[in-house]
């Protein structure tokens, strides 16, 4: 292990921030680019993989090659400075035949009165036969009064026999969220997104996806599982096009608590005879059986509850 | 030793308080395999339910080794060494079959060991132990990883109500080796309510009730040969084959 300290632009607030975005706790195998309040805090390349800042504006180009295998790029994004507002481009450039790991999250420590603020526009351009893992994680912490605000939007362009599979969580902290992912797939293209989400307080969190299956046997999977506890709001619009021979499914499926608000919008649009398209959607209250089960094993009600919602959510 | 002294419990009903349990005694003893029988409706889940600490009685006192346990609450009740088996088990989505064995065990369990518990009521353990308990799992799968759950507790006293409700008839055979197992190994005692005929067969006591009320309590050999032919004992197949009980 090498030691705990690793980056020499980060400061302790935002190694933990990494830590829980992106299981950073030391410098990774493979490139990465870490941003920390606004500034470029460390990157690497690698053979396959390059990295390269945008001239025009903020935000860098990832550049991986054709044929490369079973690499990995973490680009975390980390901010503890308190008012900081910022709003980037990455864009993703994912050659053929390739299948990489890509890990990037937003970790916002606001102990300040300011808001914290950080957007991002992440496009992706993943090519013929490639495999690609999209792990992103969004966290909030600090008690100071400034919202720690996030506004992500990704769009995909799936080249034919692509897979995609991104994972997308949110669990607390994050004081307003409105996440848009678009997806366009090619041909045999296929397309999976898990989302968790977590909200509390008076948070409010807004997720949209419209998946666009243009090719013949594009598949696409939305499955999102959701928790809003106390005062917060959740909105959850999929949209699924199928325009041509294809599969789309989506769920949505949700617990709500206390005094939260929840809204499902699933719509599926088939524009084609030989488009199948599935939409679920689900919104309860944790079953007061389920807790009685648990309290049956010895569990306090309480822990009953946090025991239902961690799994859930896992 | 569990006590049941004097035990009413009503619910309202059309404004009206309609009594399901009325001022019922009874005593399982130490190291007891007690089946309780009797028609439908008789009141017999909700005195399982009084016993685990769902329900409250409106009148009368339940002890449990010594301790009043009346007012106590469902969780303390299980960590006292009282555990109940669901008649319809509840699913979790995203909920581990190991998860839920752990719970049980109150330890981190190896999943070797947890699948010991599974082994135990006939299910494959490496196909089920990462298994969700949710909608995929089939009432008969469930119902037996309640009972495993049952088992990973191991207290001094196991409350199951109707085991063999939602089972098929090979799994219900199984089940019966299951709870003679029980009987056999362990040191608490086993109450179940049943209308089997099989279950009947192996207690050594066994109480009827009808209408909230004992109607007959004694051993095996005095009570089930003035039950068998009424559907207080059920043989297996009419479970199956007559729509029966």
């Amino acid at each position: 292990m090498a030691g705990s300290v690793t980056f020499a632009n980060v400061d302790s607030i935002q190694m933990q921030l990494l830590e829980e975005v992106a299981g950073l706790h030391q410098v990774p195998a493979g490139a990465y680019n870490i941003r920390a309040n606004g500034q470029m805090a460390a990157r690497a390349a690698s053979a396959n993989i390059e990295i390269i800042s945008k001239e025009d504006k903020t935000g860098i180009d990832i550049r991986i090659k054709p044929g490369t295998k079973n690499e990995s790029v973490h680009i975390p994004v980390v901010l503890s400075q308190s008012g900081l507002t910022e709003m980037v481009y990455n864009d993703f450039y994912i050659g053929d035949d390739a299948d990489v790991v890509i890990v990037a999250g937003c970790g916002i420590h606001n102990g300040g009165d300011g808001d914290s603020r950080h957007d991002g526009l992440h496009r992706f351009f993943v090519g013929k036969n490639s495999k690609v893992k999209y792990v992103e994680k969004h966290y909030g912490s600090g008690d100071g009064r400034g919202k720690r605000i996030m506004d992500p939007q990704t769009q995909v362009t799936m080249e034919e026999n692509s897979y995609m599979e991104m994972e997308m969580v949110q669990i607390k902290g994050v004081d307003s969220t409105r996440r848009s992912t678009k997806a366009d797939l090619a041909a045999g293209a296929k397309l999976i997104i898990r989302e968790r989400l977590l909200t509390h307080g008076t948070q409010f969190a807004e997720s949209s996806f419209v998946v666009n299956l243009n090719g013949e046997d594009s598949s696409a999977n939305v499955i999102s599982r959701s928790v809003a506890k106390e005062d917060s709001t959740q909105i959850f619009n999929a949209e699924i096009n199928g325009n041509a021979k294809c599969a789309g499914h989506s769920e949505c499926d949700a617990i709500i608590m206390d005094n939260a608000k929840i809204s499902a919008i699933p719509k599926i649009t088939a524009n084609n005879t030989d488009a199948a398209l599935i939409h679920e959607a689900a919104i309860g209250k944790i079953a007061g059986e389920q807790i009685v089960k648990l309290m049956t094993l010895g569990l306090t009600e309480e822990e009953a509850e946090a025991q239902i919602v961690n799994g859930f959510l896992k | 030793m569990l006590t049941l002294e004097n035990v009413s419990f009503g619910v309202q009903e059309d404004r009206k308080e309609k009594e399901i349990i009325h001022d019922l005694t009874l005593t399982i003893d130490d190291h007891k395999f007690v089946v309780i029988t009797g028609p439908n409706g008789g009141g017999k889940s909700t005195l399982a339910r009084l016993i685990a600490g769902i329900e409250r009685p409106t009148q009368g006192r339940i002890a449990f080794d010594g301790t009043d346990i009346t007012d106590k609450s469902i969780t303390e009740r299980a960590n006292l060494g009282i555990s109940y088996a669901f008649q319809q088990p509840v699913r979790f989505k995203g909920v581990q079959v190991l998860d839920l064995i752990r719970l049980a065990a109150k330890k981190k369990l190896a999943a070797a060991d947890a699948c010991v518990y599974l082994s135990e009521v006939g299910l494959c353990a490496k196909d089920y132990i990462n298994r969700e308990i949710n909608a995929s799992l089939s009432g008969g799968e469930l119902k037996r990883i309640e009972i495993a759950t049952v088992l990973a507790r191991g207290t001094k006293l196991s409350v199951f109500d109707e085991p063999e409700a939602g089972i098929d008839l090979w799994s219900f055979q199984n089940l019966i080796a299951v709870f003679e197992r029980m009987r056999d190994r362990t040191d608490g005692s086993i109450l179940i309510i049943s209308h089997q005929e099989r279950i009947l067969n192996i207690a050594d006591e066994i109480v009827v009730i009808a209408d909230g009320r004992i109607t007959a309590q004694g051993p095996k050999e005095d009570i089930l040969p003035g039950l068998l032919g009424t559907a207080s004992a059920v043989d297996a197949c009419s479970k199956f084959y007559k729509g029966g009980q």
